[in-house]
């Protein structure tokens, strides 16, 4: 899921000071898990905002604001000075399409991220467009490895933690613990392709 | 004539050392130090941008020496430039005339001080081996024919005391299928230790043309001692240790203690690499102590 965190108070009011009647949006999918878009954050965030001075209009928690038809559908009649949005980028560009209010992001969204318990998230996943977890006993070395090398390892690792990060664990030390035997790791892996599909089945990447 | 490439191609025992471009653009104290060491050394690496950090470029500082005599080894990471930059520099430097080009993944920006600069690593060593390989033979990556082709010496590096060595060794067979013909390594302390990797990678490099240069560093004063050993990863025999800080003159302890590594890497080691952190001053007498004579 897409990990938020939220922005500092101070951030969030500043990009507010020049509009009012704020309508807030929250997400119940993503940033619900993160505790950062979900009933709670949303009505925290109200009542921030209205000590700080500011009117709220309304709020609305959706079920996936990053699905424009669902914003259509829940925001269509609302009529709002600003909205405040509560989930990821993709959430603010959804809404974007449907209203042409200005819009302010109150998270940061951070990474992909697989979820070991609330507030412990782990980046696993680039969504590079390429995945070659197969060939690598399932551990991603573009996030795992700090160089994102996919030949192989670097000389810095010590005791099998990563040059860069000493609490985490070299990704090629745990390829290697992974695949033992398997000889994969030998193959001469090319340079990466940046390009990512733009026609994804029906669906096209950018245009809707 | 490049003694440095002669030795790597048809053997002898090479002794490289290595300088570090400074902050600013007066290399006049790096060159100085090149011009003492000329008739010491085979060639002397230039590192780039060396511990993250940002300094006069590898590329300018390879061809100052070389006007000058010396032979360079371009040290070039992968960190900072995209496959486009890293072909493009890999041409200038041939069209300047560097042939030696060490090619490292470099250290990661977050041990430097642009803790919040890209990451770049858009080829990995092997791929920028490969695409080095690809130059020579007339092509770039994207399959393009050049007009003119360089000739490069390609190095790399292998450490021998990272764990776990299985690692190692299969990035030192990539490196070599890649077109590697030297390596240089991270510094030897312990030479038993040296030949127990030597042992080890003996299947991989046995058949090929490869030289590896262990490296062995100055330990100038037990304060340094201390320093290295709160580095991740290194470590220095406890008889070491012992000796530099019961030494009364520390410097010519740790000079002596050089040398003796040196010769026992002479029987078994293709070369040596010398690090000296900032004190080459002393490369000579400690080559002196080891028994080889210079150029
Ligand atoms: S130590 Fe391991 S994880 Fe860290 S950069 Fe090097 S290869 Fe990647």
């Amino acid at each position: 899921m897409i990990i938020t965190v939220q922005k500092p108070l101070p951030e969030i009011l500043d990009s507010l000071k020049d509009y009012d009647n704020v309508f807030i949006v929250g997400c119940a999918a993503c940033a619900t898990k993160c505790q950062t878009g979900g009933e709670e954050a949303v009505k925290k965030i109200s009542e921030e905002l209205k000590k700080a001075g500011k009117k709220v209009s309304g709020s609305a928690v959706l079920d996936t604001p990053c699905d424009i038809r669902v914003a259509k559908r829940d925001l269509k009649n609302v009529s709002a000075g600003v909205f405040l949005i509560l989930g990821c980028g993709a959430g603010v560009q959804s809404v974007e399409k449907v209203t042409s209010a200005p819009l302010v992001p109150a998270l940061d969204p951070v990474f992909t991220g697989t979820v070991e318990r609330i507030g412990i998230y782990h980046e696993y996943c680039a969504l590079c467009g390429s995945c070659m977890l197969a060939g690598t006993g399932g551990i991603c070395p573009i996030t795992r490895c700090a160089k994102s090398l996919i030949n192989g390892p670097c000389g810095g690792a010590v005791n099998g933690k990563c040059e860069a990060d000493p609490d985490s664990d070299c990704a090629w030390a745990l390829i290697l613990e992974k695949t033992k035997g398997k000889g994969i790791l030998k193959d001469y892996m090319p340079p990466r392709s940046f390009i990512k599909p733009k026609n994804i089945g029906r669906h096209k990447k950018t245009t809707l | 004539m490049n003694i440095f490439r002669d030795k790597i191609i048809n053997g002898g025992f090479s002794v490289t050392a290595e300088l570090f471009p400074p902050k600013g653009n007066d290399a006049s104290a790096l060159l100085k130090k090149a011009d003492f060491l000329k008739p010491f050394v085979d060639a002397i690496n230039v590192t780039d941008n060396q511990r993250a950090s940002m300094r006069l470029g590898s590329m300018a500082v390879s061809r100052l020496i070389k006007e000058m005599g010396v032979e360079p080894i371009m040290q070039m990471t992968c960190r900072d430039r995209n496959r486009i930059a890293l072909q493009s520099d890999l041409l200038s430097a041939s069209a300047l005339g560097i042939e030696n080009v060490l090619i490292l993944s470099g250290d990661h920006p977050l041990n430097g001080e642009y803790k919040d600069a890209k990451p770049v690593y858009d080829l990995d060593t092997v791929q920028l081996l490969t695409a080095a390989g690809m130059l020579i033979k007339g092509t770039d990556l994207a399959g393009k024919n050049l007009s003119g082709t360089p000739s490069f010496c390609l190095g790399a590096v292998v450490n021998p005391t990272a764990n776990p060595v299985e690692l190692q060794i299969m990035m030192l067979e990539k490196k070599i299928n890649a077109g590697a013909v030297f390596f240089q390594t991270q510094p030897i302390f312990d030479v038993s230790q040296y030949e127990d990797f030597l042992g080890k990678v003996r299947p991989v490099t046995g058949a090929q043309k490869v030289r590896i240069l262990p490296g062995v560093a100055l330990l100038k004063s037990a304060k340094f001692v201390k320093f290295l050993l709160g580095l991740p990863g290194v470590n220095i025999p406890q008889a070491t240790v012992d000796r530099i800080e019961r030494a009364p003159d520390q410097l010519a302890e740790g000079i002596k203690i050089c040398a003796e590594t040196i010769s026992r890497l002479r029987g078994i080691a293709d070369g040596v690499h010398i690090m000296a952190i900032g004190m080459e001053e002393h490369i000579p007498e400690i080559l002196r102590q080891a028994g080889i004579k210079s150029k």
